[in-house]
């Protein structure tokens, strides 16, 4: 199981730098003369196509490695940036995913993107097609200066603190030798007597001959990485002196040795910080034992509780104490920026607008926020969706735009906060807003509401969530089926989550989802229906009444009651669990919503508040769907914890017939 | 069901498996020893309101929720209360290629034996009072006849069986 393949591992890494480069690439779209963005993709391009020419990924390192001269000359400043160079260098950047991810299969879609990189920056042909820094080869095609027949003189002393940065002199003059017949020279001049010697500082310097005619680029690529804060000084070599070096070459060599040896032991505390890969799986048995941990813990409280044995009680509540701590540690573990997922929506944007021809303006916030890993995987899917459709639908045309009133420019906005338990996520748009009548419209003729219906503005909008449901007037290849938002739909039912969707005719639309913190273990209210107990997620309890007794005793067909001058309808849950048992005395209400939708559960007693490790239900229980899932209490025995949105649901639709029967009444 | 008894047909004499023997419903059922995780006494059972009668329940075994199936209804037997000598056994299936750990009453369980694959005989396709997609092979051994019920039938798609009239008359 520790054993990992290094295959893998580039995978992994590989992907990390070319989200990076996305990003990069992305910035320097919107600021083109920004030559640090340059470099740094230029950086990137140059670490995919060495370790990908070290793990044998070699189209890789072919493909990159003229995707890498293109972005040198633009360092070089041989060719501009421009808009067209970051949407071939995006192309180019998926082309290297679908390399990595399925080796041999798409030589061509290269090639044809390797002509429009070249047309852009004007590489000529096949110059430098052979990876450098993965092999030995001299690259004829790179920028020259000074006449290099003789060979080089390279003079260059690192930074101070370069061997504590994890620089190491020893690989850097492999790499020169690599390009030809080395001659090697350390000069200790600078270093200090033993009593003033720091072992982390690097003091020598040195100076090599390389009796090669190799381009200089080829001698600067050496010292890309470290070229902050070096000197460097690379001169051809003057014909006379060429010899001359030579002798000197065995007795200095080994002063190299030292200093890189002592760099390899000072690397390990510079990586101190750094993060840590592991497996998912690890993580989710990791929380699964926290999960046990916590539900015997909540057995051995209530054993001491009744023991009444005073040093019984303080073990106990350290072991309280204990694993609360170490439940929060193994949460947090879990927990990601959201960040990572807004960036991806990005090179979305930047492809929409382009498609669309709408300019549109992205604007994040709130990246920070933290969310389970296991829920920001599952949201990016549904995200899609809903930016999709604010650009593609929400958003005007710039002309539409123009004529009413507003910039040409239209505006998405992308944030993330904490509410509570509960994270936001809201995707805003300037756009024209939903069309409440048009939705109607639909929502009749699909018959999913009588035309008569009245509902909330909330509640119509909602609407569109539902499956199938599109209000487009032309299905474009975007948007417009009707599948997407049903997609959200669903996964926000599934992570426990809901949507709010407010609009303005002209003004724009806004829709959030809210989401649990987590998806693994819950507040929950604990209540008896019969003899059996149930947890109810708490975020989705609203309050809790006394059963009237004049409802309780009365007709079982009026089905409603009156809080606070509103109608909110309620589900007997001993009728809907088909209990036998006798009713109890005073019976409670438990009020839940989901959004804007209230429902009542009737039970027959309210034991209190519980934590519950959600554990999900087995196969064999799939079609119950009145349940999200079951949790272990205290005193080992099971509850299952209800499902609200299905509850709710049900409570529409109960409410939704009454309503129509109450009109065949009046009618 | 056929592929089985071939499998059986097929075995060598002396070929035997080791199964656990338990009584259920006033008949000695096997399952395959490899199978079974633990045997349990009774623990408190949680009804699962709306569920088909034959997983009714669920269990919690080491920290785990685990479905309690009955076998009596499959089998159209009679369901007692559970008595002093009721047990549960935890045992390993497979379910659309997936395993799963389910438990499953039984009112007493016996012992581990091997049971000679040669003595057991595809089920009968007459005078069998059971559904025969749900007995793999009757056995007999120490003079009694001893039913391997098909588990992967039993536990298949059990949305089907609820709706199908004979296990919903037993509800």
């Amino acid at each position: 199981m520790t054993q990992t393949d290094p295959a893998e591992t580039f995978r992994l890494e590989a992907q990390d730098v070319l989200e990076q480069l996305e990003q990069v690439l992305l910035d320097l779209g919107d600021r083109l003369d920004d030559m640090a963005l340059v470099d740094s993709a230029f950086r990137a391009l140059h670490t995919v196509k060495g370790s990908g020419a070290m793990f044998g990924f070699t189209e890789v390192a072919n493909f990159v490695h003229e995707f890498e001269t293109a972005f040198d000359r633009v360092r070089k400043g041989d060719a501009a940036p421009s808009a067209e160079l970051v949407r071939v260098a995006l192309d180019a950047k998926d082309h290297i995913c679908r390399l990595i991810a399925e080796p041999n299969t798409h030589a061509e879609a290269g090639a044809a993107i390797l002509d429009r990189l070249r047309a852009t920056v004007g590489t000529g042909g096949q110059a430098g097609a052979q990876p450098q820094a993965a092999d030995a080869d001299t690259p004829a095609g790179a920028a020259d200066n000074g006449d290099p027949s003789n060979g080089w003189r390279i003079r260059f002393r690192l930074p101070e603190d370069a061997l504590s940065l994890g620089a190491n002199p020893v690989l850097l003059l492999d790499e020169l030798r690599a390009l030809g017949d080395c001659t090697v020279h350390a000069s200790a001049e600078k270093l200090p007597g033993l009593e003033q010697l720091d072992p982390e500082i690097c003091y020598l310097s040195w100076e090599v001959t390389l009796r090669s005619d190799c381009a200089r680029g080829a001698i600067e690529e050496v010292f890309l990485f470290v070229r902050d804060g070096m000197q460097l000084d690379i001169d051809p070599m003057p014909a006379a002196d060429a010899e001359s070096q030579i002798p000197e070459r065995a007795e200095p060599s080994e002063a190299t040795e030292p200093p890189a040896k002592r760099s390899d032991k000072q690397s390990a505390p510079a990586r101190e910080n750094s993060s840590l890969r592991v497996a998912a799986e690890r993580l989710d048995e990791l929380l699964d034992r926290v999960g046990e941990l916590v539900i015997a813990q909540a057995r051995l409280s209530q054993i001491a509780d009744e023991s009444s044995n005073p040093n019984l009680m303080a073990v106990t509540e350290e072991i309280e104490r204990l694993s609360a701590g170490l439940r929060d540690t193994t949460m947090g573990i879990r927990m990601v920026p959201i960040g990572t997922l807004f960036s991806r929506f990005r090179r979305l944007v930047h492809d929409l607008s382009a498609e669309l021809g709408k300019d549109v303006e992205f604007v994040t916030s709130g990246e920070q926020t933290e969310l389970d890993k296991t829920v920001i995987e599952q949201l990016a899917d549904p995200m899609v969706h809903v930016i999709r459709n604010a650009i593609d639908h929400g958003l005007e045309g710039p002309d539409a735009r123009a004529a009413a009133g507003k910039p040409r420019q239209g505006t998405v906005r992308l944030s993330a906060a904490h509410e509570g338990a509960e994270v936001a996520i809201t995707v805003s748009d300037d756009g024209a807003g939903l069309d409440s009548d048009r939705i109607r419209q639909k929502a009749v003729e699909s018959g999913l509401i009588s035309p008569d219906a009245t509902l909330p503005e909330g509640e119509l909008h909602r609407l569109i969530f539902h499956p199938g449901f599109s209000t487009a007037q032309q299905v474009s290849a975007i948007s417009g089926r009707g599948v997407g938002m049903d997609v959200v739909g669903r996964t926000m039912d599934a992570l426990r989550g809901r949507i709010d969707v407010a609009s303005q005719r002209g003004q724009g639309s806004t829709v959030t989802l809210r989401l649990p913190l987590t998806l693994a273990i819950i507040d929950g209210m604990l209540v008896r229906v019969g003899s059996n107990r149930y947890a109810i997620p708490l975020s989705a309890v609203e309050e809790c009444v006394e059963l009237p007794a004049e409802v309780a005793e009365g007709s079982h067909s009026r089905n409603f009651l009156s809080i606070r001058d509103k109608l909110v309808p309620f589900l007997r849950l001993r009728e809907l669990f088909r209990t036998q048992d006798p009713e109890g005395l005073h019976q409670k209400v438990v009020i839940v919503s989901t959004g804007e939708q209230r429902v009542g559960l009737v039970v027959d007693q309210i034991l209190g508040n519980t934590q519950t490790v959600i554990k999900s239900l087995s196969r064999l229980h799939a079609d119950v769907e009145t349940f999200a899932g079951a949790t272990i209490m205290g005193d080992g025995t099971v509850a299952l914890i209800l499902d609200v949105a299905h509850l709710v649901r049900s409570g529409e639709r109960f409410e939704a017939r009454l309503r129509d029967e109450q009109k065949g009444q009046a009618a | 069901m056929t592929e089985h008894a071939k499998d059986i047909d097929a075995a060598p004499d002396g070929e035997a498996m080791r199964a656990l023997t338990l009584d259920l419903g006033g008949e000695i059922f096997a399952i395959e020893a490899t199978s079974v995780r633990e045997i349990l006494d009774m623990v408190p059972v949680t009804e699962v309101p709306n569920a088909p009668a034959f997983v009714g329940g669920l269990i919690n075994v080491r920290g785990r929720v685990v479905p309690l199936a009955d076998l009596r209804v499959k089998f159209g037997m009679e369901r007692r209360p559970p008595a002093a000598e009721t047990r549960i056994v935890v045992f390993e299936i497979m379910l659309e290629d997936e395993p799963e750990i389910v438990g499953m009453l039984a009112d007493r369980v016996h012992t581990v034996a091997d049971i000679a694959l040669s003595a057991m005989e595809a089920a009968p396709k007459v005078g069998m009072r059971w559904r025969p997609e749900f007995v793999r092979g009757i056995a007999k051994h120490d003079g009694k006849f001893i039913i391997l019920p098909e588990m992967g039938n039993i536990f298949k798609n059990d949305a089907g069986a609820l709706a199908s009239p004979e296990a919903e008359g037993r509800t």
